[in-house]
């Protein structure tokens, strides 16, 4: 015993340091970070396949009978199919065409794009959705009236599949002019010019040269496109519901609305919506890896010279010109005009006499109103700040670190890309509904619902300004002396801000308008600003929601200003 | 001072195992980075590990920068062991952040959100909590340096609105602060312009020697290696092919690769068929040449004889009989570089690049006399 006991004590001081070795800060932070990545990932989508497969009785597939049983369901998928893809195809080819004019050519209005591009950014799909009603709906549209007098009434539908494509597709076109604006501006125009001179037309250099080079982005625009639609929840409520267009979305809001709410059947359908929107990103991958990627980021700040349209010049300013109008002008006018209005009606001198601001002084008596202001602003707020600080460490693991298994912490946070808003809603509800921590019916779920939606943005974000920082920057950090931490703190950190920043103000965007997630988890009496809107559009309360819908806007502005404004000045001294 | 001992470092062959994946040989592919390689420093010494990208020398400095941690092998820096891996050993792997080395990167890498002062004060500023200096006393140090390297009227300004040059200095300077035991660069002169990098190549050198400061130093440029270095290793696919003194190297090349590396040269294969003490007559297929080597190669070896255009005498007249090894030839082309003149000559089946004062300019097409001192030719053994 005696001589064993030195050797037992050796061996527990060895596993005691071994253990002391590995509680680090660095580590403690990657282990945690990592661990909520992936709780955040897959406990929902955990919960969701057991909630919809087992029944008091065990396994069933009683949900997919009754989801799936219906004789509409063959018409409800061919309608998700059509609407998804046809507004993914709509948003890349108006969205495409704007970023190459944009970039590459003396197009005039060029002011007008970033405009275009950001402004329906920050109107809430839910108002977008409202707005397109306000102007085209057969009884009570705005430009329907307009035409009246050359076409005929109700010209325009807007309550039909390809309402809901125009719809959803010019609401998606700025975020693919975004992304495609990004690639062609880093796409090497020497390669261009190099084609140019081999002989080649512009229209072949273009579909020769610039599309191949640029379709790593082009495809990866489709796949969050086709993803983003088939997940839209507002615009097949909104304008499909009223026809009994249903696509999955609404069809999975209905169950759960009927009474009483078959939770299973529910669940199979998300299901089959997460099938769908694996397929779409199987194939999107499938693609992309057939081409190639390229690396044409230079880093050179080359300023290419830009085509020269010649006659087409004012005929494509008029296009932006007409692209502007719909997608930022006429739907803020509308609202602005209905929010000013006592009772919805057509514009006429009438209408303009009787306007008062009696809409927007009844909101600030209203609790329900204030209370979802102040919800929508701490959740916006809250989201963005955990994911972007969760991200940050998130992508240094990815990026930096060589630990085994990096990879999968970037595979989990991009999981819940493909989960549908009201999809992720649902798997939550069933996560919080058995969880004995009583989250359920408070606005922490929301946070939660919010900050698994929007990681992956975060991680993208983040991924992406980290690869911009060249290694050696934090290598030498580390030579000079500089633990982990300190290399994180003084020199990553700050170099990564600017991204951070975007990231941040990006998902307090989209967290403040957020719906789809919200409508299944929210608690009557704590509504977020959608939550209202969408309540105070099915009572039909038109103009009281416009003006909620203008406040909601002007916060957003003011927000992303601020916002901005605190980034330039808290040290983003880039250049 | 720096000992490194039979340092391995293998990545995965990552890219290569995507691409064909099918075949399964290919996931076991390794690239040897370094392979065994072993030298020395001695203190104040500036030691230059030279050969052509993709030979190791960044990987060789990032591990004993504790960058990379190396297969195997020993790293020891004033007899500190930095890393050990060898069987039987005690394994030691001191992390980057505690081996108190400065190392001056390719690309510089400094800090753009901070200012020239910041850049400098941080590795003080990070020191263990103990061993920090006061404000004051960071403070003074950092403008020393500064000072030390003409850089102390820009202590304030933004990193980034430095010129490439001061940017090299604000680097060095960063990296010399601590006064570390060894100074790692890294090409650190690559990224600048010809005139530049000339004069900056001066200034590292008279900073070195005034602060007697013991340094490592990758370059793929010979002319840097040779101006710059106390030693050098020339390296090659990972291993170390010859190390010596600059003139070592120049002047007795060990091998074809090390003679081609470093400056130009011509290459003659032939024979050995005779040989009287160091002086040898090598038979070549356009004639024979006498030539002194203190190698011991038996009659009949194959050989190369290197050639230096520089050793190379071009005359119109012939010197037949009174000096050996004088070839006949016609001028094909010249090429006036301004402080020299080349000759490219004719001989047999051959061309002979010749290297000499200006004002010896012949037309092409002249027949001439080729003189090649015995004393200036290299043999070399073939690979
Ligand atoms: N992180 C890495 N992963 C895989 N291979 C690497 C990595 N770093 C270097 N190599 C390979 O190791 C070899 C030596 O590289 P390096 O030391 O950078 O060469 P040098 O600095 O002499 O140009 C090259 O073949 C290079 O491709
Ligand atoms: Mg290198």
């Amino acid at each position: 015993m005696t001589t064993a006991s030195p050797a037992v004590s050796a061996r527990r001081g060895a596993t005691l340091g071994w253990l002391r070795r590995l509680l680090t800060p660095k580590i403690a932070i990657i282990v945690v970070v990592a661990g909520l990545i992936g709780y955040l990932a897959l406990v929902p989508l955990y919960y969701l396949i057991w909630g919809t497969f087992f029944d008091a009785n065990g396994f069933t597939l009683g949900g997919f009978a009754r989801a799936y049983g219906d004789p509409r369901v063959g018409d409800m998928i061919g309608n998700s199919l059509w609407f998804a893809v046809g507004a993914a195809v709509l948003s890349l080819c108006v969205g495409t065409a704007l970023a190459y004019l944009n970039v590459r050519t003396d197009v005039p209005f060029k002011g007008l794009f970033f405009a275009a591009s950001i402004i329906p950014l920050i109107i809430p799909g839910i108002l977008y959705t409202i707005a397109w009603i306000f102007l085209a709906s057969p009884d009570i549209g705005l430009l329907n009236k307009l035409i009246e007098p050359i076409f005929g009434p109700a010209f325009f539908d807007i309550f039909t599949v390809w309402g809901m494509v125009w719809v959803e597709g010019l609401h998606l076109s700025p975020i693919v002019f975004l992304l495609m604006v990004a690639a062609f501006r880093s796409m090497d125009p020497s390669l261009e010019e190099s084609a140019l001179m081999s002989g080649a037309s512009r229209w072949q250099v273009f579909r020769r040269v610039t599309v191949p080079l640029t379709r790593p982005a082009i495809v990866a625009a489709v796949l969050v496109m086709v993803v983003r639609s088939l997940e839209s929840f507002e615009v097949p409520a909104l304008l499909g519901l009223q026809n009994g267009i249903y696509v999955f979305t609404s069809r999975i809001y209905f169950v759960l609305r009927s009474y009483p709410p078959d939770l299973a059947a529910a669940g199979a359908l998300a299901v089959g919506l997460l099938v769908f929107a694996l397929i779409g990103v199987a194939i999107s991958n499938l693609v992309g890896r057939s081409g190639k990627t390229y690396q044409t980021v230079t880093g050179k700040g080359f300023r290419p010279r830009p085509m020269e349209l010649g006659k087409w010049r004012p005929v494509m300013g008029a296009v932006i010109v007409l692209y502007f109008f719909f997608t930022v002008v006429g739907p803020l006018l509308v609202l602005l005009y209905t929010s000013l209005l006592k009772f919805y009606q057509a514009p006429s001198g009438e209408a303009f006499a009787s306007m008062t601001f009696d809409n927007y002084r009844q909101l600030f008596d209203m609790s329900d109103a204030m209370t979802a202001l102040k919800n929508s602003l701490v959740l916006g707020l809250g989201s963005a700040t955990l994911v972007m600080i969760l991200m940050a460490v998130g992508a240094w693991i990815v990026v930096r670190s060589r630990i085994p298994g990096r990879q999968l912490v970037d595979h989990l946070s991009f999981v819940p890309l493909v989960i549908p808003g009201l999809v992720l809603g649902l798997a939550l509800s069933f996560v919080y509904l058995r969880s004995p921590i009583p989250i359920y019916g408070t606005i922490f779920i929301l946070l939660i619902a919010y900050c698994t939606r929007y990681m992956p943005y975060g991680m993208r974000y983040a991924v992406t300004s980290m690869h911009q920082i060249s290694a050696e920057l934090e290598e030498s950090a580390q030579v000079s002396g500089a633990s982990w931490w300190q290399t994180f703190r003084r020199v990553l950190l700050p170099l990564l801000s600017p991204g951070l920043l975007a990231g941040w103000i990006y998902i307090l965007v989209v967290s403040f308008r957020e719906l789809s997630s919200s409508i299944l988890l929210y608690s009557p009496g704590n509504e977020v600003l959608s939550i209202l809107i969408f309540e105070q559009y099915e009572n039909g309360q038109f103009t009281v929601l416009a003006a909620l819908g203008v406040v909601m806007v002007l916060t957003l502005a003011v927000l992303v200003v601020i916002a901005y404004k605190l980034g330039a000045k808290v040290g983003l001294r880039q250049d | 001072m720096l000992r490194i001992n039979n340092l391995v470092k293998t990545f995965d062959g990552e890219r290569r195992r995507r691409r064909d994946s099918k075949t399964p040989s290919a996931q076991e592919a390794r690239v040897f980075a370094v392979n065994d390689v072993s030298f020395t420093v001695e203190n104040g010494q500036l030691f230059t590990l030279l050969g052509p990208s993709g030979c190791g020398k960044t990987t060789t400095l990032r591990s004993i920068a504790g960058l990379e941690r190396p297969d195997s092998g020993s790293i020891e820096v004033a007899d500190r062991v930095l890393f050990s891996a060898d069987e039987g050993q005690k394994q030691v792997n001191v992390p980057a952040n505690e081996r108190g080395l400065g190392m001056v990167f390719q690309s510089y890498a400094i800090w753009p959100h901070m200012s020239v002062f910041d850049n400098v004060a941080f590795p003080l500023q990070v020191r263990k909590r103990g061993e920090r200096l006061g404000r004051k006393e960071i403070s003074e140090r950092v403008m020393r340096v500064l000072e030390t390297m003409e850089l102390g009227h820009l202590a304030e300004r933004q990193a980034t609105k430095l010129s490439g040059g001061q940017q090299q200095r604000l680097a060095l300077a960063r990296a010399l602060v601590i006064e570390p035991p060894l100074l790692l660069l890294d090409e650190p002169l690559s990224n600048l312009d010809a005139k530049l990098r000339e004069s900056l190549r001066y200034e590292l050198k008279r900073v070195q020697r005034e602060l007697g400061i013991t340094s490592v130093y990758v370059t793929h440029d010979q002319v840097e290696a040779l101006a710059l270095s106390n030693a050098i290793a020339v390296m090659r696919n990972g291993s170390v092919v010859q190390l010596g003194r600059p003139r070592d190297i120049y002047e007795n090349p060990n091998c074809r690769f090390v003679a081609e590396f470093i400056g130009t040269s011509n290459f003659l294969t032939g024979n050995v068929v005779a040989k009287d003490g160091d002086r040898y007559t090598v038979n070549t297929i356009d004639g024979r040449l006498a030539l002194d080597s203190a190698m011991t190669l038996p009659l009949g070896t194959d050989v190369i004889v290197s050639v230096r255009p520089e050793a190379v005498e071009v005359s119109t007249t012939s010197r037949a009989g009174e000096v050996p090894n004088e070839w006949k030839g016609t001028v094909l082309t010249r090429a006036y570089l301004g402080d020299s003149l080349d000759h490219v000559v004719g001989v047999g089946k051959h061309e002979l690049r010749t290297r000499g004062n200006p004002s010896t300019s012949i037309e092409p097409g002249t027949e001439v006399y080729l003189r090649m001192d015995p004393a200036k030719l290299v043999l070399v053994p073939v690979d």
